[in-house]
């Protein structure tokens, strides 16, 4: 029984940088980092390991007081160089020397067919141990998912409609069975549905169309249809006291082929893309690899952010920083620290915006280019920080049942019914990415979204 | 020349920033930077890492240019009322013989009368808004732009400078202040100040002897001053046709008069996307519907023959684009907006005919509609929270 389900509301943001579909080998890092930054919501690790310990891919580093039986492992195999750490000793990262060539910690391999045989409790210690169980993500909060839940369904999106999101036919080339046996794990997980979603526009990666048995829904629309939290709203909306499960479909290919290799391996490809890279493909590489190789001599300019992740809802990192658990697409843009003369009075057709107030001639590049024009953007935040004022607007780039604007002031007022009453279990941070994009007021919305789960989830 | 502006701008910056010598007045200095110059500051390390060019200024000056039709055409009207009914004699003293008021008489006569208001409005509001920034330290808003440009369009051209001095003062400390600043408050400044002044100096805003700003010795035999509305409470004939009050021949307050530029303004706002189309549309609709009812109910009221003389006589188009719409004192869902457009163009119409002390009902009606917006939206909310909670109990 699947759907098609098609959107109205959203903003498809088209900007410069796109990656071309060429899968370079990367040159090998020297580093590769594990950073406890990365698992949302999970505050206390305890370390396994110390510098100058030998590790290979997928010995634990570190677990997470709260949750004993998940170890996090190395990616790579080598020497623990440097334990980094920040104010207050906040472990950021376990950084490891990379042997030149990597072995791998032992798993017991299964096929497909014991997959079907082994039980639930078997297969989440296998996932806990060798490092793919944070690859599991529960709504609500969209945090690391918790062992002893049994989700009501398990959602994968097959389509990333961020600005210069990845092609997942290029992440997951020749991946076939590895996603297909990632998919046969996850069945066992829930004792519903195991939903798999994709694009109602494009065309179906044939990595997705192989897989059988399961929920197959087609999503059509802007950004944000292919936020997993936008669908699941959509399809079985979470309600008190339920519980789903997420996963990209990276991470299935990951949790296949530690079933299939008995290796927890880590490797993937992750778009380099944005206005400041000078050759914006797609690289061959493995979580946590340190970023200098893939910038060194491939950036246009000095003055730059590096974004982990989407421009509308990633992480800044540094341009020696280290590729995180859950990236599949780093970008580059120009930092806007600059002041514009006129800057809010000037007409312009050049930068982008969702509004047609005076002067912004944006919109009507639909007409103009049918949606092909490809804009530069920056980091400036193009005015200054308001009391809510405009109406009407989040509204339209929200494609869900939520009132945004009640639901932000709810959290404001730290009001814990209100926020329950209004959905606040059904939202991410990247699910109101576009208010805050939209927003005349400038307001943080997407911190705002994260302060009210963590409310949620502490009260 | 933008760069040794810039170079001048910012000269001063270490002034006004913490530490400085003058941190006191920080807003003021931000304010007027970032007229020429848009902040430099960058997204945080976390989110949203762009954000879309538009800004509360930008969106401010929209309605601004939305406004300046009315605005100009109000000021032609004020000079056009103003010879319209001089006798000839008068005219021909003014003129020479043979000679009639061109266009720029006209606009020159209302720009005498209109310039000094709204610079009273904007030097006393700005001034006052200074103020607060300054005490209360919170950035200037650039919501006052407009309220301030609002505020003598709602005015006759008559108006006491010291009046419109007091109205703005009463807008922006008691419309908004009060509530915490822009955003916060639950009326529309500028109808405030005018239904204040309205309440506090009935004899220079309402009545017969204010809409038409010409001296009493000098007009024709058997003028009345009166507006449409005031002529057709008193049961008066009515001093213009259809097109005339459509155009905005008409006596009446400085901005109000022209239907066609209200909907010149209309289509600014609702191309641009920063006016509510919801409302407008609703409170037309509302207005029609309950003109519509009085038509074939009493035979007494004004728009007993033509119900539809109602949108054009009086207010009516200027509150329901630019006064009712305004996004912070409206309702703020959509459903929401339906309804509160609707009420307010019936509760204006209702207020006309059936009030004989308030000849005008656009004010009171969008003043009330303004205080039960909220209402208007806890209900639409809640049918949005019971969805959920039904949804999760099946």
């Amino acid at each position: 029984m699947s759907e098609f389900i098609k959107l109205r509301k959203g903003l498809d943001l088209n900007i410069k940088g796109k990656a071309e579909a060429i899968v370079e080998e990367g040159s090998l890092s020297e580093t590769y980092a594990v950073k406890p930054t990365d698992f949302i919501g999970y505050h206390k690790p305890k370390l396994l390991v110390k510098a100058g310990d030998k590790v290979k891919a997928g010995t634990p580093l570190y677990f997470d007081k709260s949750q004993p039986e998940i170890s996090f492992c190395s990616p790579v195999s080598g020497e623990v160089k440097e334990i980094v750490r920040g104010d207050k000793r906040k472990l950021l990262s376990i950084v490891v020397l990379a042997d030149p060539t990597i072995t791998y910690e032992e798993y017991p391999k299964h096929n497909v067919s014991d997959i079907s045989n082994m039980s639930g409790d078997d297969i989440k210690a296998h996932m806990m141990k060798s490092g793919v169980w944070p690859h599991l993500i529960q709504r609500p909060y969209a945090v690391m998912a918790d062992p002893k839940d049994s989700p009501k369904a398990i959602f994968v999106s097959g389509f990333d409609t961020n600005p210069l999101a990845p092609d997942y036919s290029v992440l997951l080339a020749g991946q076939g069975e590895n996603f297909k046996t990632g998919i046969a794990v996850l069945k066992k997980l829930t004792s519903g549905k195991v939903h798999l979603n994709l694009d109602g526009n494009g065309e179906v990666p044939s990595i997705f169309s192989a897989v059988k048995d399961i929920q197959i829904n087609k999503f059509s629309g802007p950004h944000p249809a292919g936020n997993v939290g936008v669908q699941i709203h959509h399809l079985d909306p979470i309600n008190k006291g339920e519980i789903a499960w997420t996963v990209n479909p990276v991470g299935v290919a990951q949790i296949g082929k530690l079933f299939l290799e008995g290796k927890y391996d880590a490797s993937k490809v992750v778009a380099l893309t944005g206005s400041e890279v000078k050759a914006p493909k797609y690289y061959k590489t493995i979580s946590g690899a340190s970023l200098v190789p893939f910038l060194n001599n491939n950036l246009k300019s000095e003055d730059v952010r590096v974004i982990s992740g989407s421009v509308l809802s990633g992480e800044k990192i540094d341009k020696d920083g280290h590729i995180g658990f859950y990236t599949n697409n780093l970008s580059v843009i120009p930092e806007g620290n600059y002041h514009r003369f006129f800057g809010s009075f000037v007409p312009t057709a050049d930068r982008h915006s969702f509004s047609r107030a005076i002067g912004l001639m944006s919109f009507l590049d639909k007409f103009k280019f049918k949606n092909q024009k490809e804009y530069d953007v920056d980091t400036n935040v193009n005015g200054e920080y308001r009391a809510f004022v405009q109406t009407g607007v989040f509204e339209q780039v929200v494609p869900m049942d939520i009132y945004p604007v009640y639901l932000l002031k709810a959290i404001l007022a730290e009001d814990y019914d209100e926020m329950e009453a209004l959905g606040i279990f059904e939202v991410a941070e990247e699910d109101f990415a576009l208010c805050e994009y939209v927003d005349v007021s400038k307001h943080d919305v997407q911190a705002i979204v994260r302060q009210g789960i963590e409310l949620m989830q502490n009260s | 020349m933008k760069k040794q502006l810039e170079e001048l701008v910012h000269k001063y910056k270490p002034l006004f920033e913490k530490g400085g010598k003058l941190e006191k007045f920080y807003f003021i200095y931000e304010a007027h930077e970032t007229l020429f110059f848009q902040p430099k500051e960058v997204t945080k390390p976390r989110g949203g890492h762009i954000r879309d060019a538009v800004d509360m200024k930008r969106m401010m000056i929209t309605v601004i240019a939305a406004l300046v039709p009315c605005l100009l055409f109000g000021m032609w009207n004020v000079g056009d009322q103003h010879y319209m009914y001089m006798t000839q004699q008068a005219l021909v003293e003014e003129f020479g013989l043979g000679v009639v008021p061109g266009l720029m008489d006209k606009v020159l006569f209302g720009a005498i009368q209109v310039v000094p208001i709204i610079a009273v409005s904007y030097i006393v509001g700005l001034g006052i808004e200074f103020t607060f920034a300054t005490v209360r330290r919170h950035p200037i808003n650039e919501g006052f732009l407009v309220t301030g440009l609002l505020l003598p369009m709602v005015c006759p051209s008559t108006i006491p400078l010291w009046q419109v001095a007091v109205a703005t003062i009463f807008a922006v400390v008691l419309g908004k202040e009060v509530f915490g600043g822009t955003g916060m408050n639950i009326m529309n400044p500028a109808l405030t100040a005018r239904a204040f002044l309205f309440f506090a100096y009935p004899a220079q805003i309402s009545g017969d002897k204010v809409w038409v700003d010409v001296d009493p010795t000098l007009v024709v035999d058997g003028f009345s001053g009166a507006t449409i509305l005031g002529d057709a409470a008193n049961g008066v004939a009515l001093k213009g046709s259809f097109m005339d009050m459509f155009f905005g021949f008409i006596p009446g307050c400085i901005g109000e008069t022209s239907t066609l530029m209200c909907l010149v303004g209309a289509a600014i706002l609702i191309g641009s996307g920063v006016g509510s189309w919801r409302t407008m549309l609703s409170m037309l609709l509302g207005g029609l519907a309950m003109a519509f009812v009085v038509e074939n109910v009493g035979s007494e009221f004004f728009g007993a023959e033509n119900f539809f003389y109602h949108i054009v006589a009086g207010g009516f188009a200027f509150g329901a684009v630019f006064m009712a719409t305004d996004p912070v004192s409206a309702a703020q869902t959509n459903n929401g907006k339906y309804i509160y457009g609707f009420l307010a163009g019936v509760l204006a119409i209702l207020i006309r005919v059936i009030n004989p002390a308030y000849p005008e009902g656009v004010m009171l009606a969008i003043l009330l509609m303004n205080v039960l917006a909220p209402l208007v939206d806890y209900f639409v909310v809640s049918a949005n929270k019971k969805r959920r909670l039904k949804r999760a109990t099946v």
